[in-house]
């Protein structure tokens, strides 16, 4: 039991003067990933049924490299904005702070793993 | 926080099956929420029989024939019986909604009436209103100026005028705020549509000098943020508002200051 007043209750710490940006990026990779998203499936479905070989020659060619690096790249990013996004939402205090963490964490772990594999095949 | 089951002592148990009335021919049956913070016990549903013909249209009509009639300690609020006042704003059958300019014929089967969901409960039908009334006062709702210029009226041309169409008309009700999955989940920090839609409203009144001030105020992940377009709150206004593209209008502004 707080002896607090409402007013106190509803404003709690003032705003934290941050927000614009993630709305903006996530709008930003939202529209990128529309078009990144298809045209990589396409380039990869092709790879995928076409033979080991193949595909590894698909992916040392620029474009489809760079866009699969991209895409990773941006999906990841998108992924990791939205996700930190929905875990605010349905859990709190440390657990909330844990599941970012571990989500950051996957992120960037994916996000490393995936640019390794492209540059491996690419360069 | 996101919470999927009730407390136990607030899970709703099986009420009072009151008596139909004598003689009549065209009875309807009212399952309603009740709760008495004085008796200890768990919420309950009782169901209450009225005789349509002998019944006003609207679920208002049929609430306070119910307590004027069967059951006294029925309690719920009122008080305009237009919807203007918002008082009567409740649950019936799903909806959020006001009492008053809720048609009974709109409604199929059982009349279910519950108090608006995911808030703490006063009494019966009446929810505990105070955060969301003080969310509403932290968006400084009255018109902010920092000149004395003109010293007489503040006109506003017939165009900036029509911008507050649509906003001025919300009677905080809270059917919105409440319909709405983010402030059930987040409503300690997150403002919820009645708030932003009033904060839009002097926000976009050109009389008003404290623009950037109130977007400052609810820059923020949660304040403003955590409304993910869901558009409850739009569908279940019972003025037939549109808060969902109030906020987006503030999340315009916000991103004109960015970019």
């Amino acid at each position: 039991m707080r002896y607090l007043t409402d007013r106190k209750r509803a404003v709690g710490k003032g705003s934290a003067h941050t927000g614009a940006e993630h709305h903006w990026y996530m709008m930003v990779s939202s529209v990128a990933l529309a078009f990144m998203v298809p045209t990589f499936l396409i380039i990869f479905g092709r790879a995928l049924g076409s033979g080991y070989e193949s595909a590894l020659a698909t992916f040392e060619r620029p474009f489809p490299a760079i866009l699969a690096g991209l895409t990773l790249f941006v999906g990841m990013q998108h992924f990791h904005k939205g996700a930190r996004v929905m875990l605010e939402d349905y859990t709190s205090g440390t657990t909330r702070k844990l599941l970012i963490m571990l989500v950051v964490g996957l992120t960037y772990a994916l996000t490393a793993a995936g640019i390794f594999g492209i540059a491996k095949i690419a360069l | 926080m996101v919470q999927f089951t009730l407390p136990k002592n607030s899970k709703i148990r099986t009420g009072k099956t009151w008596p139909k009335p004598e003689g009549a021919t065209n009875v309807r049956a009212f399952k309603i929420y009740r709760w008495d913070p004085d008796t200890g016990e768990n919420p309950r549903v009782d169901t209450y029989y009225l005789d349509m013909d002998k019944c006003g249209p609207m679920v208002l009509d049929a609430l306070i024939k119910i307590k004027n009639e069967i059951d006294t300690t029925l309690t719920f609020r009122r008080s305009c019986r237009e919807g203007i006042c918002g008082s009567c704003a409740m649950n019936i059958d799903g909806i959020n909604t006001l009492a008053c300019i809720y048609g009974l014929d709109e409604i199929k089967g059982d009349v279910k009436i519950y108090p608006l969901p995911h808030m703490p409960v006063v009494k019966d039908l009446i929810p505990d209103l105070t955060h969301f009334y003080a969310q509403h006062a932290s968006i400084m709702p009255w018109l902010e100026t920092k000149t004395n210029r003109p010293e007489k009226e503040w006109k506003q041309s017939i165009e900036d005028r029509k911008k507050l169409d649509g906003l001025y008309e919300c009677v905080m009700c809270a059917s919105c705020s409440t319909a709405c999955p983010s402030y059930w989940w987040n409503s300690d920090r997150y403002l919820g549509p009645a708030a932003l839609l009033h904060a839009y409203r002097w926000i976009i009144d050109s009389r008003d000098e404290a623009t950037g001030e109130r977007l400052d105020g609810l820059e923020d992940p949660f304040k403003l943020y955590r409304c993910h377009t869901i558009m409850n709150c739009t569908k279940t206004c019972p003025k037939g508002l549109n808060p969902a593209k109030a906020i987006a209008e503030i999340k315009k502004m916000m991103l004109n200051r960015h970019v």
